[in-house]
């Protein structure tokens, strides 16, 4: 019940689109999916097979889709792949982090097969392309929400693993909630995992006790949101990869949405006409690939106008989440001022931005 | 009525009859079940049991059952060896992560030096990995008399934290941009596991699983520390006054068992897993516990179990993606097995009779 998600990394060449070898149309297409959870997460894997059914909505008897759940990742992965190739799948879509690898090696055995690697950095071949969203910006619509909201100044977030899109919406999150509150202070705990009610519960639990009263969560389960709902309204927090509505409208004030049924589409329609190519995809909220759920009333008007406004800036690409003066947390500076952060160091974030205490483990 | 009547020895009929009588009612039950999920179930059987020997696809998937079943074979054998002594080791998971851990961790602190000592020397660190980490419910248990089920089971669980530190931390690939998981094994040629003849899917894994085999086989057939093995199981109280020592009985079934996962994993991490990752385990160590009691914890009868697990497993997945069934679908399928064979070992020990009139 883990699940990876990481950012495609600059240094393999962010941008590059290789041509790939589909150019011919067709008249039916297979697409097929690999789940590293099962379809009823509600979360991570939920959000990937609403977008397969988009896609079966979007082009009826003309593409005919599978796929498979609970899928390990490592040799198992690589063998789901090959099967999946061997019986006519034209394009697989590989929706975790540690397929990355299996990916590749089976791309490189079926090379008139397309292969889409979700959250990777890895194209090895020219029949693999990589794709993620952009979650730091929704992280930047929590952040305004938390700043505003904080009664005791301490905000807090549940990361799971030191990698850089985690530190990316950590710092997304904390930018913004100083932005409108000074004196926020805020709290991380690293869970070490993606999916464990348990261990996301103590997380949520050790934060309150030390008075923290918002709480971002980065891992999949309610539990947090379960664990804030025992407060009687003192404690906010966030849907997280699926609206997660059965909390709202409190302790779930808002929530960010994985929504990869456009790209999905977007895709699979390309490979039926003919347009495919290969490359690396990052969209965020302005290409609907991140949604910012339902602000609800217990968030006062205000500050939800506030927090819409922030959405609306981002997907209109009149704001940046990362624009200068940032300093990194050691004070040396990272972005001048007005200047917006380049894709590159986003995907390899290794650092806190001024002002967060605590280090990230390393 | 029926009646159950306790034969006065087991019957060996059905000591082995069982197995196959528990697969054919595992495979009529599912069948109903798929049925139920409104799939034919005679496409999802045949998906299942037949497809990956003999279908369409099959040149590929016959490799992959000894891919899947190398890893059963190896950690069932030595759990069978503990189980026939009444020695419970649940955490093989555990052993099999650090196994692949402490041996990974040799072979990439030498990295990149290409010698041909590297691979058996990871061999010996994933061996002793396991062992280590299956000595401590060992000693608590002999020690402080601590059962040794809770602890080993408890242990999975910080091996698998000690696996997350070691894909986010101390053994992350340098040239990985700061992503987790080690560098790949199939790129690192002395310490690589790949395939021993392209496409059969047979590692050093497979290898090391048939040996083992044959080797506890003989243990157990001929050799005093088997008999005190099968001894302790079956009469605790006569192996004592057989000067049976029961601490060093505890320590060895752990530490074999230990050992013996923990080379899995180092097969594994090396060869068709490639790397450590954060969920490299796949939950071979706790399947493997179904594997030795399908093999009747005979090492000859868990080489054919192992199989048979990995055909569920592989024919699963084809039946998953083709015929869209649920995963669960699968584990049901699979968890029916090990039921009903505990189910229908009854008969081994008891007879059916049937009862007329009155008492």
């Amino acid at each position: 019940m883990k699940r990876r998600h990481l950012l495609a990394s600059a240094a393999l060449g962010l941008g590059l689109a290789f041509s790939g070898a589909a150019n011919a149309q067709m008249d039916k297409v297979k697409a097929c999916f690999v789940y590293v959870g099962p379809v009823g997460d509600g979360g991570w894997t939920y959000q990937h097979d609403v977008g397969r059914q988009d896609v079966e909505a979007a082009f009826g008897d003309r593409v005919e889709t599978a796929f498979q759940e609970n899928v390990p990742e490592g040799a198992d992965a690589e063998r789901v792949l090959t099967q999946m190739a061997l019986s006519g799948c034209n394009i697989i879509f590989t929706t975790s982090f540690g397929y990355m690898d299996p990916t590749n090696a089976v791309a490189a055995k079926f090379p008139n097969v397309m292969f889409e690697h979700a959250t990777g950095y890895k194209r090895d071949h020219p029949n693999v392309s990589t794709y993620n969203a952009r979650f730091y910006e929704g992280r930047a619509v929590q952040g305004t929400i938390a700043g505003r909201m904080t009664k005791t100044n301490k905000i807090g977030y549940i990361a799971s693993f030191p990698i850089p899109e985690v530190v990316m919406g950590i710092n997304s999150y904390y930018l913004h909630a100083k932005k409108v509150n000074p004196d926020v202070e805020l709290t991380v705990v690293w869970a070490y995992t993606w999916f464990d009610p348990a261990k996301e519960a103590d997380a949520a639990k050790a934060m309150i006790e030390q008075g923290v009263d918002v709480i971002a969560a980065h891992t999949d389960s309610t539990a947090p949101l379960a664990e804030a709902a025992k407060s009687n309204g003192a404690v906010i927090g966030f849907g997280q990869a699926s609206d997660m509505s059965e909390y709202a409208p409190s302790p779930r004030v808002s929530s960010i949405i994985d929504n990869w049924g456009p790209y999905y589409v977007k895709r699979v329609g390309q490979l039926l006409d003919g347009t495919y190519e290969s490359g690396d995809a990052w969209e965020g909220i302005s290409g609907g690939e991140v949604l910012i759920g339902d602000i609800t009333d217990a968030v006062p008007a205000e500050v939800k106008a506030e927090a819409e406004a922030m959405r609306d800036a981002i997907a209109a690409g009149s704001y940046h989440p990362f624009t200068g003066p940032i300093n990194k947390q050691d004070g040396s500076a990272w972005l001048a001022e007005g200047q917006t952060a380049p894709d590159g160091d986003l995907l390899g974030m290794g650092f806190y931005v001024e002002g967060i205490t605590g280090e990230i483990p390393k | 009525m029926l009646r159950l009547e306790k034969r006065p020895t087991p019957s060996q009929f059905w000591q082995y009859g069982t197995p196959i009588v528990a697969v054919l009612l595992t495979m009529i039950v599912g069948g109903i079940l798929f049925a139920m999920l409104g799939k034919d179930p005679i496409a999802v059987i045949r998906t299942i049991f037949w497809d990956p020997i003999f279908g369409e696809f099959a040149f590929y998937l016959r490799g992959q059952l000894l891919v899947k079943a190398g890893p059963l074979i190896l950690i069932a054998i030595g759990l069978a060896l503990g189980f026939r002594a009444g020695i419970w080791n649940i955490g093989a998971e555990g052993q099999y992560i650090m196994g692949a851990v402490i041996g990974a961790s040799v072979g990439l602190a030498v990295y990149p030096t290409e010698t041909r000592l590297i691979y058996p020397v990871m061999v010996i660190a994933g061996a002793l990995g396991g062992w280590l980490w299956a000595m401590i419910p060992a000693i608590l248990k002999t020690r402080f008399n601590t059962n040794e089920i809770l602890v080993s089971l408890m242990l999975v669980y910080v091996a698998e934290t000690i696996l997350a530190k070691a894909a986010t931390g101390f053994l992350r690939n340098p040239d990985g941009a700061g992503f987790p998981g080690s560098r790949n094994f199939s790129s690192y040629k002395a310490a690589s596991n790949p395939e021993l003849i392209a496409g059969s899917g047979l590692h050093w894994g497979g290898v090391a699983a048939l040996v083992t085999a044959i080797l506890v086989y003989i243990l157990l057939q001929r050799h005093i520390l088997g008999f005190q093995i099968k001894l302790a199981g079956q009469a605790p109280r006569a192996a004592r006054f057989h000067g049976v020592n029961p601490t060093r009985l505890v320590v060895f079934c752990m530490g074999v068992s230990g050992a013996l996962a923990g080379l899995a994993g180092l097969f594994e991490v090396t060869g068709p897993a490639g790397q450590i990752s954060i969920d490299f385990n796949s939950g071979y160590g706790f399947t493997a516990i179904i594997v030795a009691f399908l093999g009747r914890l005979n090492p000859i009868g868990i080489v054919f179990a192992g199989l048979l697990m990995a055909l569920t497993y592989v024919g699963g997945e084809m039946a998953a993606t083709n015929l869209g069934l649920p995963s669960a679908a699968i584990q049901v399928f699979q968890g029916m097995l090990l039921f009903f064979l505990l189910g229908v070992d009854v008969l081994s020990n008891y007879r059916i009779r049937m009862f007329m009139g009155a008492k």
